[in-house]
């Protein structure tokens, strides 16, 4: 019988934390601006430039550090991590070794199979390199230092995984905590969130670690998953075959969904780590600790049970809608304002997320007034509007945010509610099917569905079909 | 002229601010003297005209709207090259950064400024503060303005020479291992190391981040302690930087000798202490006890693993430290190289001077993986314990004098051939930069040769107050320290 393989994979997750300022100095953290705009002495390594941390930092690692269960270590510092790149300004990144800001925590993820516990090893703060653009024509290469000094916590999870659907659970479960907490908005495909995947195979039942991978530039689930499927073959086929596993460093390539080796252990760099003495360790005190611990926000199991105990939803829309933070405020807020959760609910589960997937958008990207959608379900609970015209008005307030009353007045979507009109067309449907009239006449009661489906056509749908049926039915 | 260079800083400052003296007056009696001893001393490494002739300018007209009113407003400083001056090179008198021009000020350059000082310009200094002669200099060797045949000491070794020399009122220089006290003590001036954190490093280029200080040279003690006033501070930009108040400089030289408790550790009056030097303390003793201070031996611990626990510490932080330097952004680059790792390895072997890369070496070995905890984390522990006989001593004594150097100024060549030697003659220096602490190194004799010898003065952490107070005590009992500059004219 063919041997039985079971994968054992931990991951290293960088995260950008969404701070104003850089770690280490006053310049802007913001996205794409023109190259070296955002830089100083400090972030380019002049010489001379001295580090000054950012509290911010550390106020977002201990957040997400309590928010993961983790021991917090109270006297910490930063440590340099020496190698020579250009990206790297000074040549030695501004890291944390030997006494990282958190340590021994874990997450709890939920996957068709249950729940299942991850432990977290570590989380240290440390500082992002820049940018290396390569100018084949010049054949030179040029860098950007607006990235370098952006802030990252990198959060080192123990090798609790077994399956890639395990790993897309603790990263959607980390990003879901980022996010509620306003840390990051941990966007795999702008770089926000990194994922670096250490993997290795063993035999089931075997309590030996096989050899392990770490594999690079994984840029989204998919990517993850196929690069985790692939290496776990990769890894069985070799020992299949008798042959070792290498400890190395490998790259994933996402045109040919395959990967390659980068660097093997034998040429690992040694990074002569040692503290950084241009910082000065840090004592966090217990009432900045406090200070924290009270700021955390709810998180989404709190939340969604209170949505089931507050508005009254069932359990799996009171998830869905927590998902993410932001969607999770939408609703709350439009569920306030117009007094009708189920309906808000209803709204945003269905349409809302039926057109963000229609455009390929993420539930962060949905950008409208809560005021909107809730003028726009009194509108149509309180027949104002069909529920295809609703429909069109929302997916107008999800592209652009338009007000709803202006605008179903602006495009004629109203119900008309004059009498004279909707009589008007029953009486031109009655004129134009004189034989449906005499089917009706001869019992036929069926078919005054047909009559009023006419009307509704004439009136381009903005007739209320109770007061249709009930014309019909007095002229008739 | 001579007169001007006659004056202490704090009366220069007076006269000037009196109108008796202008500005310009001022900085052209300095140049006349730069152009008489430079050929000889090569104190400098950098003079920009057109920056001094405006900041002249705007001096004199800052102390006449008000604007300058401080006590060395309107004094010509010459400022060591490895503190950055927006728009001057700072070179770290290396190759490396021959024509590095920075885009910012020091923070110290920038508080001397703010108090109407004009820098004169930029002195030679062992490549990148590591050295103890000035010879390890790209761009030439300073000479002793006493005897040019002899160094001046270093690393500061410019900025000492050149207010030994005339060549300017006053200085900074910055001391990692004795880099302002030994080379005031060769050139027989007085220099202050200030307590760690004391004054802002940012702008400093960094040679060994924990250890770094930058201090007042000049030509008493009055002067250093009225440039210390200036400099000294709390800096948001340096997180190393302390928040302690900092005294006037009339409050922090006045007091006296009497009832001063001082302590010599009698390990550094032990063998390879030059006789003469011993002598001079000797006679510093005498005259500090005859005038109310009480002077007394004591043992000092540790004193062996002061040495290697400093090159230790000082090497792997300038290991990192100098990484920066690579070719990339400013500074040399090699003409020859086609790749990337080509680039770095040319660039370094070629930009950097051989005691630099000694250092680099060591502190690389003295960082790698299954060497650290044996030698760094070691260092580091007998950091802390250098750190706690200190904290016993201080228990006892006010101050703790000691020799700054065994020995007078070597002579020129003498000493880069035998590198562990020359380590060694910092055995009275490196334990206050391992320590944190102030110390003021001032002449106290001479010896046979006609070279001054220094003794220093050290206190515990933000006393500066203590030891200044006794350094200007016992200068004024020494009476006024021969002229370097004067004797020469004879």
């Amino acid at each position: 019988m063919a041997k039985q393989y079971e994968t054992v994979i931990g991951l290293e997750v960088h995260v950008e934390l969404a701070t104003a300022t850089k770690i280490f100095c006053g310049c802007s953290t913001k996205f794409g601006a023109a190259p070296n705009t955002h830089t100083c002495p400090v972030c380019t390594g002049m010489p001379g430039s001295l580090p000054v941390l950012n509290k911010k930092v550390v106020e977002y690692a201990l957040a997400l550090g309590m928010a993961a269960n983790c021991e917090i270590n109270r006297y910490c510092r930063f440590d340099r991590k020496n190698y020579f790149y250009p990206d790297n300004p000074q040549n030695y990144q501004i890291s944390q070794l030997y006494l990282p800001i958190c340590h021994d925590g874990h997450l709890e993820i939920t996957t068709e199979n249950g729940k299942k516990t991850i432990r977290i090893h570590e989380m240290h703060m440390e500082e992002d390199a820049g940018k290396l653009i390569h100018d084949e024509w010049e054949d030179c290469s040029l860098v950007d230092y607006n990235r370098s000094g952006v802030p990252l916590i990198e959060i080192v999870s123990e090798p609790d995984m077994r399956t890639a659907q395990e790993v897309i659970a603790y990263l959607e479960k980390l990003r879901m905590i980022c996010q509620y907490l306003g840390i990051s908005d941990c966007k795999l495909q702008e770089g926000s969130m990194r994922a670096d995947v250490n993997l290795s195979v063993r035999e089931v039942g075997s309590d030996r670690m096989g050899t392990r991978t770490e594999m690079k530039n994984l840029n989204s689930f998919k990517a993850i998953t196929h690069a985790i499927e692939g290496e776990r073959e990769r890894q069985i086929e070799l020992l299949e075959e008798g042959k070792e596993v290498i400890q190395e460093t490998r790259r994933w390539d996402d045109n040919k969904e395959s990967s390659h080796a980068m660097r093997s252990k034998e040429d690992a760099k040694d990074y002569r780590y040692f503290p950084d003495p241009d910082l000065q360790p840090m004592q966090i005190p217990t009432e900045w600790m406090e200070q924290i611990r009270s700021r955390q926000p709810e998180f989404q199991e709190e939340r969604a049970a209170r949505y089931e105990e507050q508005y009254g939803l069932p359990a799996y829309d009171a998830s869905i809608l927590t998902q993410t933070k932001h969607m999770a405020d939408m609703f709350e807020q439009t569920a306030d304002l117009c007094g009708n959760p189920k309906k808000a609910a209803n709204w945003l589960m269905g349409e809302g997320l039926r057109l963000l997937k229609e455009k390929g958008m993420e539930a962060e990207d949905m950008d409208f007034t809560p005021k909107h959608l809730a003028d726009l379900i009194q509108a149509v609970e309180g027949g104002k509007i069909n529920q295809a015209n609703a429909k069109k008005v929302f997916a107008k307030i999800l592209e652009d945010d338009v007000e709803p009353l202006a605008y179903m007045e602006k495009e004629g979507l109203l119900m008309v509610s004059d009498s004279g009109a909707i009589e008007g067309a029953v009486d031109q449907v009655l004129a134009e099917n004189p034989k449906t009239v005499e089917e009706f006449h001869s019992g036929k009661e069926k078919v005054l569905g047909f009559l009023v489906g006419q009307v509704m056509k004439k009136m381009r749908g903005k007739a209320d079909p109770g007061m249709v049926n009930e014309l019909l039915r007095k002229k008739l | 002229m001579e007169e001007i260079l006659q004056m202490s800083a704090l009366e220069l400052s007076k006269q000037i601010r009196h109108g008796s003296v202008s500005v310009k007056e001022a900085v052209e009696a300095c140049k006349k003297q730069i152009q008489t001893s430079e050929p000889q001393v090569h104190a400098y490494v950098s003079m920009d005209e057109k920056i001094l002739a405006h900041r002249i300018k705007e001096v004199e007209e800052g102390i006449k709207s008000g604007r300058y009113t401080g006590p060395l407003a309107g004094v010509p400083i010459a400022v060591k090259d490895n503190i950055c001056t927006r728009g001057q090179k700072t070179t770290c008198s290396s190759k490396m950064l021959e024509n590095f021009v920075p885009t910012y000020d020091a923070q110290a350059v920038k508080q001397l400024e703010d108090a109407g000082m004009v820098i004169l310009g930029k002195t030679n200094m062992d490549e990148f503060a590591m050295g103890s002669t000035t010879e390890t200099s790209a761009f030439g060797v300073t000479r002793n303005p006493w005897n040019p045949e002899h160094v001046p000491g270093g690393s500061s070794g410019g900025s000492c020479a050149a207010v030994a020399a005339g060549e300017a009122v006053m200085a900074l220089g910055s001391d990692t291992g004795g880099s302002i006290r030994q080379p005031s003590a060769y050139c027989g001036v007085t220099g202050l190391k200030p307590t760690y954190g004391r004054v802002s490093r940012y702008g400093l280029i960094a040679y060994a981040s924990s250890l770094d200080q930058i201090g007042p040279i000049g030509k008493n003690v009055k002067d250093c302690a009225a440039l210390f006033e200036i400099i000294a501070g709390h800096d948001s930009k340096d997180s190393t930087s302390a928040d302690v108040p900092v005294e006037s400089y009339d409050s922090l030289v006045s007091g006296g000798l009497s009832g001063m408790r001082i302590g010599i550790p009698k390990e550094y009056l032990a063998e390879g202490c030059d006789e003469e030097v011993k002598k001079a303390l000797a006679d510093a003793v005498h005259t500090l006890s005859k005038n109310g201070a009480v002077v007394e031996f004591f043992s000092l611990g540790m004193v062996d693993y002061v040495i290697p626990a400093y090159y230790i510490i000082a090497c792997a932080e300038a290991s990192s430290n100098l990484e920066r330097f690579d070719g990339v952004k400013y500074g040399y680059r090699t003409p020859g190289a086609t790749e990337l790792h080509e680039m770095y390895k040319k660039s370094r072997a070629e930009g950097f001077g051989e005691e630099v890369k000694r250092r680099i070496l060591l502190g690389s070995f003295v960082l790698s993986a299954g060497y650290y905890d044996a030698y760094y984390m070691k260092a580091l522990r007998a950091k802390g314990l250098i750190k706690k006989e200190f904290d016993k001593a201080f228990q006892k004594y006010d101050c703790i004098l000691a020799p700054a150097s065994p020995t007078t100024a070597p002579k020129i060549g003498t000493s880069l051939s035998d590198p562990l030697q020359m380590y060694l003659s910092d055995i009275y220096t490196v334990a206050v930069n391992l320590a944190g602490l102030p110390a003021v190194s001032l002449p106290c004799g001479m010896d046979s040769r006609g070279l001054p010898i220094g003794m220093q003065l050290i206190g515990d952490c933000f006393q500066e107050k203590k030891i200044l107070r006794a350094a200007a005590a016992y200068e004024q009992l020494r009476g006024e320290f021969p002229k370097a500059w004067a004797k020469e004219e004879k």
